[in-house]
């Protein structure tokens, strides 16, 4: 036990030390470095303050490129599917919203250079809802939407 | 913690898909227990990182609306069959875990 403490110490301080050599050598950027876990938005109520405080404004470009891929009835509002595909260059995050979630804003994808617009995951809905993706690309934000309709609620209560 | 992360990564026309099923709870502190009443405290990841040759490929951030037992998906360009990639999740617990696998 104590020894896998002590191997889980070696690496955090390992990686820092990579991060840091990254910084100094310019392959990331200060802002990459920086970003943090969403805090304001991931506890927001709404999806206009969810908006704000992820991305900074509301403002989105309703965009054919970004394909969302979810079911059209999720009979267990606990695990519903979803998929967000975006057909375009430059793409820095995607995150996904269920807009009637007591907080919406459910996750956020940085994605480094290298990565290709396609994130998937499995999400919670609290009912019937639109599913909102929202592509940042060339500091331009893109969204699109699908409706899904929940039968069982999937956070409890 | 360990082996809290399943991970497959394959190579295809240059475009490798990292596919990952992590075991967690992924509480979000906004639900009640049926039978005690009480509030199930908030337990769940919070940051997943994927690295490849030390560049960060994906960084996800993430609330409690994720699903238990939470599934990711992403793609990436540039690997080859054999680099190896790194997963690691944090949660809001300050608990970790993180695996390597190699690309086939």
């Amino acid at each position: 036990m104590i020894n896998a403490k002590r191997r889980v110490v070696l690496k955090g301080s390992l990686s820092a030390g990579a991060v840091g050599v990254a910084i100094s050598s310019g392959l990331l950027t200060p802002q990459a470095v920086l970003a943090d876990w969403p805090a304001a938005a991931f506890t927001a109520k709404t999806v206009d303050d969810g908006l704000k405080d992820l991305l900074g404004t509301t403002k989105l470009e309703t965009s054919d490129k970004i394909k969302v891929k979810a079911p059209d009835i999720a009979e267990n509002g606990a695990v519903v599917p979803v998929t967000v595909e975006a057909d375009m260059d430059g793409i820095q995050s995607i995150s996904i919203i269920a807009a009637a979630n007591p907080t919406p804003v459910i996750a956020s994808f940085d994605l480094g250079p290298e990565a290709v617009g396609f994130v998937s995951t499995r999400i919670k809905m609290a009912k019937t809802a639109k599913v909102i993706a929202v592509v940042k690309a060339r500091d331009k934000l893109y969204s699109a939407a699908r409706e899904v309709k929940v039968t069982i609620g999937g956070c409890g209560g | 913690m360990a082996n809290t992360i399943r991970i497959r990564a394959r190579v295809k026309d240059g475009v490798t898909e990292v596919k990952s099923l992590i075991s967690h709870p992924m509480d979000t502190g906004l639900v009640k227990d049926k039978k005690t009443g009480e509030v199930i405290p908030a337990h769940f990841i919070k940051e997943v990182v994927c690295k490849w040759k030390d560049k960060t490929v994906m960084t996800a951030y993430w609330s409690g609306g994720v699903s238990r037992n939470p599934y990711i998906a992403f793609k990436f360009k540039g690997a080859s069959k054999g680099d190896k990639v790194e997963l690691s999740w944090k949660d809001n617990k300050g608990e970790s875990d993180s695996t390597t696998a190699t690309i086939e």
